[in-house]
């Protein structure tokens, strides 16, 4: 290339420069008057909208200057799914890269186009986001009124919003039998899903047992499943069922769950427990507690009773258990179907439970075979944990009927069958389940299978008072899968009556539901009596909720105990009105495995306090 | 006259920030130099141990303050490499038009820093507000003028509208108006012509003997550009020109600069023709959160011609959510430290700053 030379001599040439006269200047002025707006995507200072933020810390964590801090709001009240602080970020550290904004879960976080703040004050520059934005000095915009500037989009959101999908089996296949569904995560997928996590922990505040999900989690990210199962039996020793068929409150809070799909919790405590072998569990777990000489009865081997004899045998509390059933497990046992739980899943939670020493005597039912004053003669202090046995009735006319039934001793009849503990329960040809939640959906597929493999079809009507999926109490999950299995739904319609002909079920009468709960949210339905329809059938199952039985508590004691609304009064440690009495379980918060669980751990840290000062 | 001792460092207008040159000077003539690093040093390459693969793009621009977009290029296509990731196809088109837009930038300060150490004052004031015009495009594309943060692992971070596209069609056009003014009212010049012509001359041997590459290279007749030799994102399918010189003097380093202007106007123009039109512009590295995305094992270095010549970054992953190591050539280093030790001695005073602008001796990135 020909270097430029250096041009002849010109007496003209300084007169090229009066070109620029009338040419705009190449360099203007600092626009003191008139303030330079930024651009549209301006990576200014923060704004955080406090009615979305969650406090999940995640902005904290991406910064690569460690300029945001999680500060504890002094009067922002916990509520589940929030935590109650907020980010503060330090401007001396501050690169305004945006990866705050780009991570944040909610998308509270965001950027303005305000960049100027002048102050002589170090503390100005430190400085908690609010939806106002910041106070800034000499800035361009009045206090709030700044234009949004860099904002996340779906190229520069940092957070995975899909998750590993859950192999299962086809809907053909496992309506032919009761093989469990949900195949499990490999080790890969595991990996990958718990990438997906965040680690803020609100999950953990919001489940009953107070889990160390984001541990757990971690564990498997980081490959070590040993220190996983470790975090898993500090706060819930059936983490085995609790992986297959916790109701999972934690993803319903999960950050990540705001904008995209939840982490999938529960499954990963399912990978965790799946990998390690029981024989390993001794070694992994290493409990070696000192023995105390004192000893506790639990009355009721299900949820709460097992984490009650897990805690207290950790403690070194000499632990009995009574169950009146033939096998221990209570509603794990016997409610839930097999497709769901599998046997082998629970042995695996129990057999660990006995090799800490505690003693479980079944086919003892209180009050028939051992009485109550017995038991409380023995030990030192009992727990209650009986569960809710009892089936709840729609009184309609018809229901006296032998056809007609009641869920959990259906599904009880189911479990054994399958077992080979028990005759084969009767399968109808048509059959109408009249309920709207996890029970109702349990019994409907529990009855599609067995109907599947006796006549080939299912033919399952359930029924329900809510009008929609959304307000029926049951899992979206399980009504979705129930749908693929081919069960029919009439979501809205209430029972007038059974159809009864010559001593034989032939169906079913309903009416039209307008509505289920009233302006004070209290059950109170109302229904359309001119609109009725007739579903044919030959059984009917009733399973619209459940009852507690307190036959087996003698007089005395009952009248001691506090009650409400059918459920025993406890303290926070599940202590009752009588001190050496505690309660946990469905009889004290209602069904729900994982509330079992943490009021056994509770009620294992009062028996622990009560007995130590005795 | 016996030997005096000269500090020549930011307080000089011709120097390049915070470096600075230790001489001993008989008379005017320089007897020894030594380069003295360190000011800046920030331990950029250890840093970026203990950071997220997607946090580090907040501390990689840092390594070339004018030109941050290489650092980022780099960082990612290294990444991307071990990682073996399909970028979309727009946001390499993109990140071709964001390098040859801060190439631009950085020519145009280039010739606007000759300036300081000659006294040639227009050539500040032109340079400097035109390439602010690039800054606008630039924080209109990414959110900010300097630090960008924008080539991410996987593409870039935000897409190009049909507003930002017309902006640049229109900034370039501006930008090529100028041109002319530039060769007549600078290069023209006949201080810069004394001051340059002849001076400071680096054979082909001697900057290959160091390492040289970039215009330090080029000027010397070695038709070395990374874009032709080892074409990367989309260079190949695109025209243009090298531009080379033959003196290997001080004047024909600057020239070039000013020479690779058009062509990299010539680039653009291309990619905003070629660039196909797509929502999506960013793959993730892995499944997961940017907190625990993990790059698999494995180790490569990625090259790519900066205004200084070859820039490249070797990164390792051990297969976890943070780099194992990351270490960058500086494509300044062999002139501005060895060079700077053996050819300023023998040279006068005022010929040093114009090594260390014609060189384009960049002290954060051998200060890194």
């Amino acid at each position: 290339m020909a270097m430029q030379e250096l041009p002849k001599k010109d007496f003209f040439a300084p007169l090229k420069a009066w070109k620029f006269l009338g040419k705009k200047p190449v360099t203007i002025e600092v626009p003191n008057k008139v303030k330079r707006e930024a651009s549209d995507r301006y990576r200014g200072f923060h704004i955080n909208d406090w009615s979305k933020c969650i406090g999940c810390g995640t902005c904290s964590k991406i910064c690569p200057t460690d300029a945001i801090t999680m500060v504890e709001v002094p009067g922002l009240v916990q509520e589940d799914g929030k935590l109650p602080q907020r980010p503060v970020i330090d401007y001396g550290r501050c690169s305004f890269c945006g990866l705050c904004v780009d991570i944040c879960t909610t998308g509270s976080l965001q950027m303005t186009r305000e960049y100027i703040h002048v102050s002589d004050n170090a503390e100005d520059y430190i400085y908690m986001p609010t939806e106002k934005g910041l106070n800034a000095k000499r800035g361009i915009y009045e206090h709030g009124k700044a234009p949004i500037g860099w904002v996340k989009d779906k190229d520069s959101d940092l957070l995975d919003l899909e998750r590993v999908e859950m192999p299962v089996e086809e809907p053909e296949v496992r309506v032919k039998s009761f093989m469990e569904i949900v195949k499990g995560y490999s080790k890969e997928q595991a990996m990958k899903e718990a990438s997906r996590c965040v680690g803020c922990g609100i999950c953990t505040y919001t489940c009953p047992a107070h889990m160390d999900i984001p541990q757990y989690i971690e564990s498997i990210y980081k490959g070590n499943l040993e220190e996983g199962l470790q975090w898993l039996y500090r706060t819930n020793p059936l983490s085995m069922v609790c992986g297959r068929v916790c109701t999972h409150r934690c993803e319903s809070v999960c950050s990540v769950g705001i904008r995209g799909e939840p982490v999938a919790i529960r499954w990963l405590k399912r990978y965790i427990i799946d990998s390690i072998p029981i024989e390993d569990y001794d070694r992994i777990l290493n409990i070696r507690p000192e023995k105390k000489d004192k000893s506790v009865g639990i009355i009721g081997s299900g949820p709460a009773g097992l984490s009650a004899a897990y805690f207290l045998a950790t403690m070194g509390y000499d632990v009995t258990i009574y169950e009146a059933n033939g096998r221990p497990g209570g509603v794990m046992r016997y409610g839930i179907p097999r497709y769901r739980l599998p046997d082998e899943a629970l042995d695996k939670d129990i057999a660990l439970i006995e090799a800490l020493g505690v003693k479980i005597l079944v086919n003892m039912k209180v009050g028939q075979d051992i009485t109550f004053d017995e038991i409380a003669k023995k030990h030192d202090a009992v727990f209650l944990s009986t569960g809710f046995g009892l089936g709840r009735s729609t009184r309609v006319p018809g229901t006296d009927h032998s056809n007609v039934k009641q869920a959990l001793p259906m599904l009880k009849m189911i479990r054994d069958y399958l077992r080979g503990d028990g005759p084969k329960p009767p399968v109808p040809k048509k059959l109408i389940v009249i309920g709207g939640g996890n029970v109702a959906m349990d019994i409907s597929r529990s009855m599609a299978r067995l109907q599947t493999m006796e006549y080939g079809e299912v033919n399952v009507h359930t029924l329900s008072l809510e009008r929609s999926y959304e307000e029926m109490p049951a899992d979206m999950d399980e009504i979705e899968e129930a749908l693929e299995e081919g069960i029919e739904f009439h979501p809205g319609w209430g029972p007038i009556e059974i159809v009864i002909e010559n001593d034989e079920v032939k169906g079913a009468r309903f009416k039209k539901c307008l509505r289920v709960f009233d302006e004070n949210h209290r059950f109170n339905p109302q229904f359309d009596e001119g609109n009725q329809i007739f579903i044919e059938a030959d059984m009917v199952i009733e399973a619209i909720g459940q009852a507690p039985d307190y036959s087996y508590l003698p007089q005395e004691i009952q009248e001691k105990l506090e009650f409400f609304r059918g459920r025993i009064k406890t303290n926070e440690y599940n202590q009752t009105a009588i001190e050496w009495l505690f309660a946990g379980g469905d009889i004290v918060h209602g069904p729900d495995i994982v509330h079992g669980v943490a009021d056994g751990h509770a009620a294992a840290k009062g028996i622990d306090m009560y007995l130590s000062n005795k | 006259m016996g030997e005096v001792k000269l500090f020549f460092g930011p307080n000089h207008p011709g120097m390049n920030g915070n470096f600075s040159v230790h001489m001993y000077v008989e008379g005017d003539i320089v007897k020894k130099a030594r380069p003295l690093p360190g000011f800046l040093h920030r331990g950029f390459e250890k840093l970026m141990e203990r950071r997220y693969w997607y946090s580090n793009i907040a501390l990689i621009p840092r390594i070339c303050v004018p030109e941050p977009d290489i650092n980022e290029a780099c960082y990612a296509m290294g990444v991307e490499k071990i990682a073996k990731l399909d970028v979309p196809e727009r946001a390499q088109w993109i990140r071709m038009i964001v390098l040859e837009l801060t190439r631009i930038a950085n020519h145009l300060m280039a010739v606007g820093g000759i300036g300081g150490p000659i006294g040639l004052y227009t050539a500040p004031q032109w340079g400097t507000a035109d390439r602010d015009r690039i800054l606008d495009i630039f924080e209109a594309l990414t959110g900010a003028r300097v630090y960008h943060m924008y080539i991410v692992i996987g593409g870039v971070r935000k897409n190009m509208t049909p507003k930002i596209e017309d902006m640049i069609w229109k900034t370039l056009d501006y930008i090529e108006s100028r041109l002319p003014d530039y060769e007549n009212l600078i290069f023209k010049n006949r201080i810069l012509h004394s001051r340059l012509k002849g001076r400071l001359i680096l054979t082909r041997e001697q900057a290959l003997e160091m390492g040289v590459t970039g215009v330090g290279l080029r000027a010397t007749g070695v038709e070395y550009d990374v874009r032709k030799v080892d074409p990367y994102l989309f260079y190949d399918k695109v025209d243009f020109e090298i531009p080379t010189a033959t003196e290997g003097d001080a004047f024909s380093r600057v020239y070039l600069k000013f020479k690779e202007i058009p062509q990299s106007i010539r680039i653009i123009r291309q990619a905003l023709e070629r660039m196909p039109q797509s929502d999506k512009v960013n793959v993730p590295v892995s499944k997961g959160s940017a907190l625990r995305r993990i790059v698999p094992e494995g180790m490569a270095y990625v090259h790519i011609e900066s205004t200084r010549g070859e820039y490249g970054f070797f990164v390792v992953s051990d297969g976890k959510n943070k780099p194992y190591r990351v270490a960058v050539r500086g494509a300044s280093y062999p002139q501005g430290l060895y060079g700077i030790e053996k050819y300023l001695p023998g040279t006068r005073i005022e010929d040093v700053p114009i090594w260390l602008a014609t060189m384009d001796v960049c002290a954060p990135e051998i200060d890194r």
